[in-house]
Order: structure tokens, then C-alpha cells, then sequence
């Protein structure tokens, strides 16, 4: 059994960085630190388990609070730091397993603290830093949002536990009033609603699957692979526009997402007419 | 013989008010547009629906519960984006998360090419349509895209007024808007009260006690925690009016998602050991102010 504390989204960050990621001020679950990629300077961020955890319903790598608000400041301060200078590439390294469910984070409006973290990301983007969203495990609902919805790539481990979904399936099932038997069929032709990370790289979101021998070890040839995969994708954002469009404009989204391309081009059109 | 009733001011305002929460989504749209100007952008008539619902044997609508109207409010450019929470609680599947994207996307090129658009977003929303999930997803990332752009050039209004409320996702599009406008029915949370009390248990959070979930998320909590800029009567006519006034104060002096440093000191002030009510963060507002 793997130890819940040293999860995939630690060792993936801890061999990237080469740091654990502690700042001083900071939570124990936000992990940053600055290290070298490609020969420039890149900055990494995640969300870690944290054993001492403030918060009750925090904890277990979810977005909460804490995360939020803090990750906030620090994406802020890069932003800050690179205003009329070179734009380090952000890395967010992503394995969380949703938002935090609890009263206090409903009370404390932890929907303005995600949203905070979301403006920081979309902002780091437009401002001209690559955003590059690592997922070696899960991203789901909430923490899909705020930790990788605004990155100019988004890259995926190529792996049955990696989870980018709405939900989780027994409280999807539940809501949708649905059996899981009835949400794996659905998933089978319905691609949305699959929860194999291979049908949501169907979508067109991600710029890359990457299959890694041993996604819960990263060993040296598997580190090398993915700081390559990170290195090219920085690349390839550098020289596109700053927004999200590259999702829009692959080859996955002309098969699956018709209906969003109709929308755009529709839209546009009216929009001129009046 | 003849009756004669005399009603008192009070209750002739009363009859008079045209409620905000009964209109559909496009009487809301036109509603807040100035009179003769509404244009409903990719209307039923376009018929682009969820691809994904007949697949499922769930009955499509021609707008897919959005409609985005141009026109002007107060007398300037204007976009209105309106959910309808009868169709689907308000969801955001592929569709019409996109026409939603689409309007503050071609809003924002407007502005920069010297079209001062303005955008009010009225949401009735319980998330993320779970029928086209991920799709949902990455549409939702693309709205909160285009807010984040849009915002720089015009302040971006959310009008939340019930009965739907605003939940998941678009609970994170409100905290990113410039202005949030509520009424005391209005609900605005991230997580709905059944989905935390089924992950964290009766002793986080009674879905089933309405007086304590309006105590979290309701309008007049969320106004009296600055989570809220305006706190309404449910009127139709209030709701334009208090927009208009909000576009013609201008940009907020911060936005909400920028008081990083404020929101830090509050959680440093508050003890996360105990369970909290309603009146602890409002306590912890008064307590740590700016």
C-alpha cells in the first residue's frame, strides 16, 4: 500500500524540484518552489496531503480554503516578480482529489477562494507565462478548475488512476439517480461521461497522454521523459496566443466538441449582424 | 351596496412589484436590456442543442437553458447572458456553457476594438450538467477564461435571485464577476448543501434544515460578509436599476479575487478547531477590516 502522505502529485513534484516545496507562511499542503527547466527557470506548484491540516475537511489534497487563498498569493508573486522581465514557465502539478466539502469552507466562501486561484492562473497565462498542467493522478470537479482548467497545456499520465471527471461515479450515480453499471455503459458511448483518462484526451483538452513505465516512481528515465514533455509544451505555448483556443482548435475537439465549434461560429456571425 | 377597500402604500407598492424570480430566462434578458434593443444571439429558432442529452432519452430545449440577448443597457453596449433554472437546475452542459464563453469572448474583442461592451450574467445554476460532464468541465474553464479577460475591460455583473440559486461552477464564475447582486431567496455556495452533508456528514451541514443552509448561503448572509454587493427585494425593476448603478460606479476599487492578503488575515483570525456559525464570520469580518 502506498502512503497516503506521499502521494503521486509529492514524488512527482519532490523529483521535479528537488525541493519538498515548504515555503515559509505558507500551508503545509501548498507546495512551491522554483527549479531549473530547459535551462531557464520554472516555478511549481501543488496541492500536497498535509497530516496537520488546519482545516478538518482538508487534508487529503484537496482544494480548500488555504489552498486557494495562499496559492493565490503566490501566483500573484510571480506574476509580480516577472512584470518587465522573462516569464518563468508555471508548472501546477496536479494529483487532488476534489474542493473541500465542509461548513466552514461554504461560510468562508471558498468559492470566491477558487475562483481567486482560477484569476491568478488565467492571469499568470494572459500576462505571457506558459501554464503547463501536470496530472499524474486525480483532478477532479473543483480541483479540475483550479488547478488546471486555465493552463495554456494541459498534460496527462497515461494511467487508469488518473481521473479528470464532474464527479465522483458513486455521487454521480446518486444525484443522476443512475447505478454505476448504468454510468459505465453510458460511458462506453457517451464519451463525456466516461471516466478513462483516454476518453477525455478524446475531447481534445489535453495536449498530451504521456505513458510513463511506472507513474507512482519517478525514475530517472521517466523524469527525463516528462521534464522533455514539460520542456516542448512550454515551447509550443510560447508561440501561440495566450488564451485556451489551442483546446478548441485540435483535432479531438473538430470530432467530439461539433456542437462548441457551430456555437463559436454562429455566434460570431450574429454577433456582427447586430 | 358596494364594498369600498382602501390598501395602504405599502401593500399598493406591493401589488404593483413585478417579481424577478418568476421570469424565465429571456424575460429576465429583457428585463435588463433597455427597451427595444433586445437581440437574442443564437435563439431557438437556431436549434443548436445538447448533442449529448437525446443520446441519454433526455429531452433537449432549442436554447439549451441560455439565452444570450445584445443590446444596450443605460444606454450602452451590452450583453445579457441568462440561465433558465427549469431546464436541466440550470446546468451547464456544451452548449450552453459555450454561448455563454462566446458572449464575454465577443464582448471582450469589442471592447478592444473600442466598443465599451458591458456583460450581466443572471444564473440559476446547480453546476456542472453531469449528462455531458467533462465536456461541462471544459467548457466551464473556458467561461471562467473569458470572465477573467472580459473583467479587465468592464466590470462583469452576476444577478442571482433564486429559486435555482447558484451552485458548483458558476458559484466560481459569481466569485470571479466584479459585482455580485443577490436577493434574500438567492443561494450561492460551491458545494449544494445535500453533496456536503453526503460527504461530510449530518454534523457539517443539514441539507433538509432551510433555515440553517439560508443561514451559510443565503442572499442576506452573503451581502452582510461582502460575498454580495447588493442585497435586493425580489422586483424586476430593481434588479435593472441597481445594474445600471453598479455599471455607472465603474470598475470595483478591488476585485474580490484580489484581496488575497484581507481573505489570509480572516482565516488567520478564525479557529478552523471549531465548527462555525453564521455570525462568526460575520463577527470576523467586523473584526478584520481591510
Amino acid at each position: 500500500m502506498t502512503d497516503p502522505l506521499n502521494n503521486r502529485g509529492r514524488k512527482w513534484f519532490e523529483a521535479l524540484t528537488g525541493s519538498d516545496g515548504k515555503v515559509e507562511g505558507n500551508p503545509g499542503s501548498l507546495m512551491v518552489a522554483e527549479a531549473t527547466l530547459g535551462g531557464e527557470k520554472a516555478v511549481f506548484v501543488g496541492v500536497a496531503p498535509d497530516a496537520n491540516a488546519r482545516f478538518p475537511r482538508t487534508g487529503h489534497t484537496e482544494v480548500g480554503l488555504e489552498e486557494g487563498w495562499y496559492g493565490t498569493k503566490n501566483l500573484r508573486a510571480v506574476i509580480e516578480a516577472d512584470k518587465n522581465g522573462p516569464k518563468r514557465p508555471i508548472i501546477t502539478v496536479c494529483d487532488s482529489k476534489s474542493q473541500a466539502y465542509g461548513r466552514r469552507e461554504e461560510l468562508f466562501g471558498i468559492h470566491v477562494a477558487a475562483a481567486a486561484i482560477i484569476a491568478a492562473y488565467a492571469d499568470a497565462r494572459a500576462a505571457g507565462h506558459p501554464v503547463i498542467a501536470l496530472i499524474v493522478g486525480r483532478c477532479v470537479s473543483g480541483s479540475f478548475l483550479a488547478l488546471a482548467g486555465q493552463a495554456s497545456r494541459m498534460i496527462a499520465f497515461d494511467d487508469p488512476e488518473v481521473l479528470i471527471h464532474a464527479m465522483y461515479k458513486d455521487a454521480a450515480a446518486r444525484i443522476t439517480k443512475r447505478s454505476v453499471a448504468e454510468l459505465d455503459k453510458l460511458g462506453e458511448t457517451i464519451v463525456p461521461m466516461a471516466y478513462d483518462i483516454g476518453s477525455f484526451n478524446k475531447l481534445g483538452g489535453l495536449h498530451k497522454l504521456l505513458k510513463i513505465a511506472d507513474p507512482d516512481t519517478p525514475a530517472p528515465a521517466s523524469l527525463e521523459q516528462v521534464k522533455a514533455t514539460l520542456i516542448e509544451a512550454i515551447a509550443d505555448a510560447r508561440k501561440s496566443p495566450r488564451n485556451l483556443d489551442a483546446r478548441l482548435e485540435s483535432d479531438g475537439a473538430k470530432a467530439f466538441r461539433k456542437a462548441s465549434l457551430k456555437v463559436r461560429q454562429m455566434m460570431t456571425e450574429q454577433w456582427a449582424a447586430c | 351596496m358596494t364594498f369600498e377597500i382602501t390598501l395602504s402604500d405599502e401593500v399598493l407598492a406591493l401589488s404593483a412589484r413585478r417579481s424577478y424570480i418568476e421570469l424565465n430566462a429571456r424575460a429576465r434578458a429583457l428585463q435588463l436590456l433597455d427597451d427595444g434593443t433586445f437581440h437574442e444571439l443564437l435563439g431557438p429558432f437556431d436549434r443548436v442543442e445538447s448533442p449529448w442529452l437525446p443520446m441519454q432519452g433526455i429531452v433537449t430545449q432549442s436554447d439549451d437553458g441560455c439565452v444570450v440577448a445584445k443590446g444596450k443597457i443605460d444606454g450602452q453596449p451590452a450583453v445579457v447572458i441568462a440561465m433558465e433554472g427549469k431546464f436541466q437546475g440550470g446546468s451547464i452542459g456544451e452548449v450552453c456553457g459555450m454561448k455563454m464563453a462566446e458572449a464575454f469572448r465577443l464582448a471582450r474583442l469589442d471592447n478592444e476594438k473600442g466598443i465599451p461592451t458591458r456583460a450581466v450574467l443572471s444564473l440559476e445554476s446547480g453546476g456542472v450538467r453531469l449528462q455531458e460532464a467533462n465536456m461541462g468541465e471544459l467548457v466551464i474553464a473556458e467561461i471562467y477564461a473569458e470572465m477573467v479577460a472580459l473583467r479587465k475591460h468592464t466590470p462583469l455583473i452576476v444577478v442571482i435571485t433564486g429559486p435555482t440559486g447558484c451552485f458548483g461552477g458558476m458559484s466560481l464564475a459569481a466569485g470571479l464577476a466584479s459585482y455580485v447582486v443577490m436577493t434574500r431567496q438567492a443561494r450561492l455556495s460551491m458545494n449544494g448543501p445535500e453533496v456536503i452533508e453526503l460527504e461530510a456528514g449530518k454534523d457539517e451541514f443539514v441539507a433538509a434544515d432551510k433555515p440553517f443552509v439560508w443561514s451559510v448561503n443565503g442572499g442576506a448572509q452573503r451581502f452582510a460578509t461582502d460575498f454580495a454587493d447588493v442585497l435586493l427585494e425580489d422586483d424586476a425593476d430593481a434588479v435593472t436599476q441597481a445594474v445600471t448603478e453598479l455599471f455607472r460606479k465603474g470598475q470595483p476599487a478591488q476585485l474580490r479575487t484580489d484581496k488575497y492578503e484581507l481573505f489570509i488575515k480572516r482565516l488567520k483570525f478564525l479557529d478552523p478547531a471549531k465548527q462555525w456559525v453564521a455570525e462568526d464570520i460575520r463577527n470576523a469580518w467586523k473584526a478584520v477590516a481591510k
